[in-house]
């Protein structure tokens, strides 16, 4: 079985972004990027499908700026065969990543799509049930458990009351949550192989999808901030605060 | 034209996710009418119709709704939205899993996690953990939302009479089958609709540990949470989480215990009215946000508050 593993390059999680004085967007001038944390948890799993003789073959699929070739180099680094970048400089939303993915999955023809739940730069959480319904596949979110067995998936989901299981039938969509598996870093012989797996580059025209924008972003803004608080002494100075002060408790 | 809630329930009750939801729909124009997918789901249809700014309740009975699945309720929706400009859902992993699908579906952009409607098609939403709010309008003629609950009110409950029409349910696809669900049995709040949060972080050590903040929790009515930090080293489940990825809250008061306060887990909680800290490490992040702040050891501090509060309550 083949799995399909998007990746999505974004600013580095541990770096704070900056909202651009004239609140057109954020500055990501030198940012650090890397694989979304998310992405990189989609990809260890499809290594471990593939370790186990589930998977055959890992294809890791990126879409934007010539740059998401080091995303994807770092997908290949960690154990992806092959990867394909879909190159285009237009700003792709969800739903157009979706229906490039779609196309991709058409030529390919997994029999998986593992991807991560939700980028940490729009924090969407949109892409992975978007493709499953442009497909007609099933779907299995926020997954933090996948066993794979006669042409199923048993899915253990993160859900707000506590964990549900669903069985899909293949071929699926998945999106995995953080406590799927810890993903593994790429060893140097690693990285050095991985420069010569292949990488074709495709665009959303030879795909035949527009990739045109739906949500105009008018203005991106500072979040309110928080007044800096005080530090207290002694617990019976907090709970004075909180009564008198605050009126909380 | 109308705007259309899907509903959240268990078959029994309507998650009060759906009253915050109704909430945010009274922004948009026209009726609000709302969905109620499920089996034997009478009770929900009623309480749902009795929701104040309610004009139209929308049942659907079928044994393929008795769980939430997501290729099934997507369809649902899908089939009703021609009648609907609108179609929203409270912002939780059951509207998070469905909308996507219908909106996909529908060939329409989701705008997700709204946290203010400016007019039909504009709306504000966070981005970046939290750390960017974003304007966003919408090209599409229809639009599809989920909704932040903790930013808007709870539609006031029992005042409504709104009719209730049953729907015939569509062809169920069959592609998914649900299993099980586990869920933990809690006597106290529930996370995202809690008065007063008490949230533990790496600093506990350990699962067991967290008894210090159950029984803080307990003096103060209050629910429990943690950081992703303490989730996933198992000291408790995943539902616990509050953060980026996992539960946001906003409750009046919030107490960070041992948690240094990464932006991860700022996005989560940093609209609480008041904010205390309890860390070792007083450069620790936390105490920017925190309205008050005390520097020490949470083994000692936290039994010290207990006691304090039990006595200040008398």
């Amino acid at each position: 079985m083949r799995v399909l593993v998007p990746v999505k390059r974004v600013v580095d999680y541990n770096v704070k972004i900056r909202v651009k004085a004239d609140q057109s967007g954020v500055d990501v001038t030198g940012a650090k990027m890397s694989m979304n944390p998310f992405d990189e948890i989609a990809t260890e799993e499809a290594i471990r499908l593939k370790e186990r003789g589930v998977a055959s073959e890992i294809v890791a699929v990126s879409m934007g700026e010539a740059k998401c070739q080091e995303t994807l180099r770092t997908a290949l680094a960690m154990g992806a065969d092959r990867a394909i970048l879909v190159e285009t400089t237009v700003e792709l939303q969800p739903l157009a990543v979706a229906k490039l993915l779609k196309a991709i999955v058409e030529r390919e023809q997994p029999g998986l799509v593992l991807m991560g739940k939700q980028a940490i730069d729009d924090d969407s959480n949109q892409t992975a049930q978007m493709l499953a319904g442009l497909l007609g596949w099933p779907q299995a979110t926020f997954a933090s458990r996948i066993e794979i067995a006669d042409g199923a998936a048993t899915v253990a989901r993160e859900v707000d009351e506590g964990i549900e299981t669903i069985r899909v039938r293949l071929p699926a969509v998945v999106s995995v949550d953080l406590r799927l598996n810890e993903p593994r870093y790429a060893s140097l012989p690693n990285i050095m192989k991985a420069k010569k797996k292949p990488l074709d580059v495709l665009t959303p025209e030879t795909l035949g999808v527009d990739p045109a924008p739906r949500l105009d972003y008018l203005r991106v803004e500072e979040p309110p901030k928080r007044k800096a608080g005080v530090k207290v002494g002694s617990v019976q100075e907090l709970v004075a605060k909180l009564k008198s002060e605050a009126g909380v408790v | 034209m109308s705007v259309l809630v899907l509903a959240q329930h268990d078959n029994r009750t309507l998650d009060k996710a759906t009253l915050h939801t109704v909430a945010a729909a009274g922004k948009l124009p026209g009726p609000i009418h709302v969905l109620v997918a499920g089996r034997d789901c009478g009770a929900v249809a009623e309480a749902a119709a009795a929701l104040e700014g309610v004009a139209k309740v929308l049942r659907v009975e079928h044994p393929a709704y008795a769980n939430p699945l997501a290729e099934d309720l997507a369809a649902l929706l899908v089939s009703l939205a021609a009648d609907y400009d609108h179609l929203l859902a409270p912002s939780t992993t059951f509207g998070k899993n469905v909308m996507p699908r219908a909106a996909a579906l529908l060939d329409v952009a989701q705008v997700s996690d709204v946290v203010e409607i400016l007019g039909p098609d504009t709306f504000k939403r966070y981005i970046y953990a939290g750390n960017a709010l974003a304007t966003v309008r919408s090209r599409d003629s229809r639009r599809v939302l989920t909704v932040r609950t903790t930013a808007f009110p709870a539609a006031a409950s029992g005042t409504g009479r709104a009719e209730i029409a049953t729907v015939a349910a569509i062809e169920p696809t069959g592609l998914a089958t649900f299993l099980g669900r586990e869920v933990a049995k809690r006597e106290r709040p529930e996370l995202t609709s809690a008065r007063i949060v008490v949230s533990g972080g790496r600093g506990l050590g350990s699962g067991e540990n967290f008894k210090l903040l159950e029984e803080l929790a307990d003096v103060l009515g209050a629910a429990v949470g943690a950081s992703r930090a303490a989730v996933d080293a198992g000291f408790v489940p995943n539902d616990y989480q509050v953060g980026q990825t996992g539960k946001i809250v906003a409750p009046e008061l919030y107490v960070a215990v041992g948690i240094s306060g990464a932006i991860q887990h700022l996005a989560g909680m940093k609209d609480s009215k008041v904010i205390v800290a309890i860390n070792k490490d007083e450069e620790a992040p936390i105490f920017q946000v925190a309205d008050y702040g005390i520097v020490g050891d949470l083994f000692k501090i936290v039994p010290e508050l207990t006691a304090e509060l039990r006595r200040a309550r008398g």
